[in-house]
């Protein structure tokens, strides 16, 4: 099904409803393609429906209306080519850094050397080769979130879905791990859908960045960050870009408020 | 002072303070000194029984029965509560029940378990499967509820069918919860065993301890009793290393 150039991810007329008879509207028909190795913010007020929309890709929400593909199959429940990323890490506690790594390799039954090819791999791209025995009890929420982004890459997803990954840190943890993220982007050019409510964490990681209307969410405007890979945060062009969409949702959390 | 020292001179202190009490209560009869074995009259009967052999048959009688009752509730609260604790309907079905059946005095029910299995080994150990099976349960059930559905989802997206998410992330997830529910199970079970024997047992620790009312024996009365006592700690140290084995440094949620 999958043609050179067709977008990885799209998302057709979804729109979402909570409650009895749909009383509480989430999600106003979203549309929206991820072309495959893009990297696509999706920015909003909080309340807004970007993590509901992000559940419904990941398939642990059925939309209301519309339908979500990925390489051209229609999304109907959790699956192994949709990796995620949650903002509270989600390790398992009982297993060690490497035991969380290899959860998906040894699902398929993989064999050992090669998991152990494949953990090694991840524990280097994020730097955490030195801790493979420690459980997540004793590693430091930054830590635990590198691990999260190397298990969900581990599996080799189609796409990966993150669902405000660095909410929970430190500014500074917080800045570190963008860093890394751009850095392993740079190497493994995966798809990836990021929802943020930092517009800075958007400007620097995205190919496009999403912004939604407040509740019920829609698309309220798409910008394209026509950056270098690498980033300048104090760049006057990057600057900018956090001026003009700062704007845009600003407007938005006004509506919330009115 | 090391804590095992503290705790070998505590045992002491308290041996010392029995022996004193009753030596003194001997001479100046503040109670019919025949009501209030000595710890050396509570030891020669230990012996007596011991060397006869007669104590290892009660003590492994009751054992076995714990053991028995024990083990038949905990396979089914085990399976029980997971499955109610994965299935909704199921648990809208068992809450009412639970909630009608629990605050039972299980000792209300010991009766009925003697005309339904009889004098014999069938009714202690199904007295002791019953009282175990609910608290058990209910702590298993709740321990599944309370897993985290972020890692359900996590291991969803890592490609784990229905079984993995049980065998690989419910079971782990809930086994801190679990262990803590044997443990209070087999607690109870050393507990009730006593009076699943006073009726209609003749062997056990229960019967011991009956048989020294029976024949008027305080002494073996008193060591029945601190037999059990030292089993139950036994078995809950044995438990708690087993434990700590293995959830390594996992806290029981």
């Amino acid at each position: 099904m999958t043609t050179a150039g067709s977008p990885k991810i799209q998302i057709r007329r979804v729109a979402k409803a909570f409650g009895a008879a749909g009383r509480a509207p989430a999600l106003a028909e979203i549309d929206l393609d991820v072309a495959e190795r893009e990297l696509v913010c999706i920015l909003g007020p909080s309340g807004c429906g970007k993590s509901t929309l992000l559940n419904i890709v990941a398939g642990f929400l059925p939309p209301t209306a519309g339908s979500v593909l990925v390489d051209g199959h229609p999304v109907t429940g959790p699956g192994p080519e949709r990796g995620v990323v949650f903002q509270e890490y989600a390790l398992f506690p009982w297993l060690t850094v490497t035991g969380n790594v290899e959860f998906g390799p040894r699902l398929q039954a993989r064999p050992a050397a090669e998991r152990k090819q494949t953990v090694d791999r991840y524990l280097d791209l994020v730097g955490l080769r030195a801790h493979a025995d420690k459980v997540p009890a004793q590693l430091s929420g930054g830590m635990k979130q590198r691990v999260a982004i190397a298990r969900a890459l581990a599996n080799n997803p189609a796409v990966i879905l993150m669902d405000e990954p660095f909410g929970a840190l430190d500014a500074q943890t917080r800045e570190t791990l963008q860093d890394e993220l751009s850095k392993i982007q740079r190497v493994e050019h995966k798809t990836i859908l990021f929802v943020t409510h930092s517009i800075r964490e958007a400007v620097y990681l995205a190919d496009r960045v999403v912004v939604m209307t407040s509740v019920p969410g829609r698309i309220r405007q798409v910008f394209p960050i026509k950056l270098p890979e690498i980033r300048d945060r104090f760049a006057p062009e990057f600057t900018q870009y956090e001026a003009d969409i700062t704007r845009v949702v600003k407007e938005e959390v006004a509506k919330v408020h009115e | 002072m090391r804590p095992s020292a503290v705790r070998a001179v505590a045992i002491l202190g308290g041996l010392v303070l029995w022996a004193g009490f009753t030596a003194v209560n001997a001479r100046v009869e503040l109670v019919n000194p025949v009501l209030l074995p000595t710890p050396v009259e509570v030891g020669r009967v230990a012996l007596d029984l011991g060397a006869s052999g007669e104590l290892a048959r009660h003590v492994l009688t009751s054992l076995w029965r714990v053991a028995q009752g024990f083990g038949l509730a905990a396979v089914a609260a085990l399976g029980l509560g997971v499955l109610v604790g994965l299935c909704v309907p199921l648990r809208l079905m068992a809450e009412p029940v639970i909630e009608l059946l629990r605050p039972i005095p299980p000792l209300a029910f010991l009766p009925m378990f003697l005309v339904w299995f009889g004098l014999g080994e069938a009714s202690k150990v199904a007295f002791i499967g019953y009282t175990t099976f609910f608290p058990m349960f209910i702590a298993i059930a709740a321990s599944v509820l309370r897993i985290d559905v972020v890692l359900l989802r996590a291991a969803a997206s890592l490609g784990a069918t229905r079984a993995d998410l049980v065998r690989r992330v419910m079971l782990p997830a809930a086994l801190p919860g679990i262990v803590v529910a044997l443990r209070v199970g087999i607690g109870l079970a050393l507990f009730v065993i006593v009076g699943a024997e006073f009726m209609g047992a003749d062997a056990g620790l229960g019967h011991l301890i009956m048989e020294g009312r029976t024949f008027f024996n305080p002494p073996q009365i008193v060591m029945g009793a601190l037999l059990l006592g030292l089993l139950g700690s036994l078995v809950n140290t044995l438990l708690l290393a087993a434990e700590r084995r293995l959830l390594g440094g996992r806290a029981a949620a």
